[in-house]
């Protein structure tokens, strides 16, 4: 009898939110005085991860900055959306980043999980995870911690953190919620013509 | 006027659970001037209650009690602790389903005589005919309001239901439609015509499908007949030494224990607790559980054969843009062993919102390939493949090593598929892909079956009482007043989604019981 917990079914779905914070007010100039560039992507400080451009920024309270870093670009690797604004990563990773605060043994997880994969990288003659620059390596990579809990657990998450995102829907073109709308009945559930 | 019973009445009929089988059994026996109590281990929620929206939907309403699976099924794998998809609130999963409305074929309830002898399968023929059940599936339709019977229309088809029309069309298919479906389409029964919501897997907010948590319960309780006991969760059920099931002992939300009297006993909690709930009432007389003399209790368990393919098109189809399952194909469903299996199978269409869709397309699935597919949710169209499965001995539900919040042993649900499921799966996803292929599909996507919708069979109806459970009422063998109200009494499965059975076999069975108790049989 099995009762693992790859049940892919958490007890509360929370819907992301867009990261927040007086970071995002801050102009890269000032988010830059207070870290530094990570791949090309991040700028990395104490207790945040911003995007390269200052378009949006994540406290990060549990984890190390590096580590949420990697996850936002593990999470992109797992479910590479092109049209998806690394944000949209951040926001369903975020929740990681909030158990690690409050549970040391999620931390280590994490952390041992992120240091894992950079050695791996290392080991390919990569600065990093993060700075391995193809995707085709990076996916090399997680492909051989794919049966890992680490894995698993952010892959996981990601099913709900990432898909149950409104603005990922949008991008998706599903619309959502209709019945304040009045239902398809007089907004295209037949319209189509092409059949 | 809601009737208050006292614990201690003993001339009530309790029923165990208010979805298909249970809601209506109670509504038929309350309508009839017979006290009924009804348990429902879920809360009440009403239209203004459900969400348009697929996770939280799950949480309001969904069954998420400790399971555990076993067996070869990859629902054991991916979905571990879920092994069904099955509502806990009152009027059970007809909150959830889709409204799929079809009787079963004349052949279906025949399956031994008709397939013969089938390596590994436990076919039997079911002790009543469609000829005995068709003026019950009359009353179902009408009760129900399903579309093309009683001079009710069909739904209009939607865009998911156009790209398998015309699909259909090009694959030659002959019987294609958008359905019988307990859906309005038009106002009827005080409720509204179906508004093309798309979400109908998580209550309709119009009410315009039928559910007994709607249309059924309310009924019953104006009678002064029926009351409804909500958050009440069945533990066990009790007997005296005659060997006669004097009443029911549940927990209420405040956690106490509490034994209803009953002179009647019917259980209707759907096929994975029904049968955990017999085999959890053992006791010194009946050691092997409730009603078990045959030892088929929690045997033979059945959820469909199913697979869902979806197709990618080049333009946009948004499928998810009204009626969740109005369109069928039945040209496949009927019993033609040329395809290599016995039994046939339905074509239904179905979308599934992106949340849904990125947990099932395929579980465990990552990496370009799976977000290929979910990039293109737009333009995807969808069916489910919805076919007979063969009934195993060896597949079914027994109490697990893990226990519930009330210290209960809960079920484990053994699953393996017999090569007739696989041959008929495999036969349904090559017709579903050449069907969008033909409407020029650019990828189609043959997705495995989801945590099951469809439970039956796990204490079944037999002739003989060493071959099942109950008679052909749905009356247990060993004891007289403890009947089986739910899709566990299911002898074979058929192709159709069952729950058009499972209501025509409870005002079937509302008619006996009524009957055994002015006889004072029961
Ligand atoms: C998403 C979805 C779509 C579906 N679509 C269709 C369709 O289109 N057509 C179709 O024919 N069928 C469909 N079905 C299946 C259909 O819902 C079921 O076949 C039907 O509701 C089963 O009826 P039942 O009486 O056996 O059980 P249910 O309707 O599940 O009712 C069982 C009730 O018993 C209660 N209960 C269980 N244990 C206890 C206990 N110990 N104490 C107290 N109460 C208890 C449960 O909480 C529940 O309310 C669908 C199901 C789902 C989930
Ligand atoms: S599509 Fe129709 S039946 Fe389904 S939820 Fe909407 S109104 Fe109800």
């Amino acid at each position: 009898m099995s009762t693992n917990n790859n049940n892919e079914f958490p007890v509360e779905f929370p819907k992301g939110k867009s990261p927040s914070s007086p970071l995002m007010a801050m102009s890269r100039r000032q988010l830059l005085k207070r870290g530094a560039a990570v791949g090309s992507s991040f700028l990395v400080g104490g207790g945040f991860v911003a995007a390269s451009t200052a378009s949006w920024a994540v406290e990060v309270k549990g984890l190390e900055p590096q580590t949420m870093a990697a996850l936002v670009q593990i999470a992109r690797d797992i479910y590479p959306h092109d049209r998806f604004g690394d944000e949209l990563y951040a926001a369903a990773v975020k929740g990681h980043d909030e158990k690690a605060a409050e549970d040391p043994a999620f931390k280590q997880l994490l952390e041992a999980g992120v240091a894992a994969l950079n050695s791996l990288a290392q080991v390919r003659g990569h600065p990093d995870y993060l700075q391995t620059g193809w995707e085709s390596d990076r996916v090399d990579i997680l492909k051989t911690m794919e049966a890992s809990e680490f894995f698993q657990t952010i892959r996981g998450g990601l099913v709900v953190g990432l898909y149950n995102q409104p603005a990922v829907w949008t991008l998706l073109g599903y619309e959502g919620s209709s019945h304040e709308h009045g239902g398809y009945i007089t907004r295209g559930f037949d319209d189509i013509n092409w059949v | 006027m809601t009737a208050p019973f006292d614990v201690n009445d003993d001339s009530v009929v309790v029923i165990i659970g208010t979805g298909a089988g249970g809601g209506t059994l109670a509504n038929e026996l309350a309508q009839k001037g017979i006290s009924v109590v009804a348990l429902e281990a879920g809360g009440r929620h009403l239209p203004q209650d459900y969400l348009n929206d697929e996770w939280p939907s799950f949480s309001q309403l969904a069954w998420t009690d400790m399971r555990t699976t076993s067996g070869d099924w990859r629902v054991a794998k991916d979905f571990a602790n879920l092994p069904a998809w099955i509502v806990k609130a009152v009027g059970g999963s007809t909150v959830h389903w889709a409204g799929a409305s079809l009787r079963l074929q004349d052949h279906e309830f025949r399956a031994k005589t008709h397939y013969g002898e089938v390596d590994g399968a436990n076919l039997l023929d079911w002790p009543v005919t469609l000829a005995e059940l068709e003026p019950y599936y009359d009353k179902a339709e009408d009760k129900m309001g399903v579309t093309r019977t009683n001079g009710i229309e069909g739904l209009p088809g939607n865009n998911n239901f156009k790209v398998l029309k015309a699909g259909a069309d090009k694959m030659g298919y002959k019987d294609c439609h958008s359905g019988r479906m307990a859906i309005n389409s038009v106002e009827r029964d005080g409720r509204p015509a179906c508004r093309q919501l798309g979400f109908c897997f998580q209550g309709c907010k119009m009410g315009a499908k039928w559910s007994t948590a709607y249309t059924e319960i309310p009924k019953g309780e104006l009678t002064g007949n029926l009351e409804v006991r909500e958050n009440a969760h069945v533990l066990m059920v009790n007997h005296d030494d005659t060997g006669k099931v004097t009443g029911v002992v549940y927990q209420d939300a405040d956690g106490n224990q509490i034994e209803q009297k009953a002179r009647v006993v019917c259980v209707a909690g759907n096929s994975i607790e029904s049968p955990r709930i017999l085999l959890n009432s053992a006791s010194s007389m009946f050691a092997d559980g409730l009603a078990n003399s045959s030892g088929q209790v929690g045997k033979n368990y059945m959820r469909h054969m199913t697979g869902s393919v979806y197709g990618v098109f080049e333009k946009p189809v948004n499928m998810y843009r009204g009626t969740t399952m109005a369109g069928i194909i039945t040209d496949e469903s009927r019993h033609d062993p040329s395809r290599g299996f016995v039994g046939g199978y339905e074509m239904e269409t179905l979308s599934l919102g992106v949340p849904f869709m990125a947990a099932f397309l395929n579980p465990g699935g990552w990496g370009r390939e799976f977000t290929a597919a979910m990039d293109m949710y737009e333009n995807m169209a969808g069916m489910w493949l919805v076919g007979e499965d063969m009934p195993q001995e060896s597949n079914g539900v027994t109490l697990s090593d893990a226990k519930d919040q009330f210290g209960m042993p809960v079920a484990n649900v053994h699953f393996d598929d017999h090569p007739n499921d696989i041959a008929m799966r495999n036969h349904a996803y090559k017709q579903g892909m050449a069907l969008y292929d033909s409407v020029g599909a650019t990828q189609t996507y043959p997705t495995p079956p989801y945590p099951s919708t469809h439970n039956m069979g796990t204490l079944r109806m037999s002739t003989d009482a060493s071959d099942g459970v109950v008679n052909g009422f749905g009356q247990s063998h060993d004891i007289a007043n403890l009947f089986v109200s739910d899709g566990s009494q299911f002898t074979t499965g058929g192709a159709e989604n069952p729950t058009l059975t499972i209501v025509s076999l409870a005002i079937r069975q509302a008619d006996y019981i009524a009957q055994q108790m002015t006889e004072k049989s029961i």
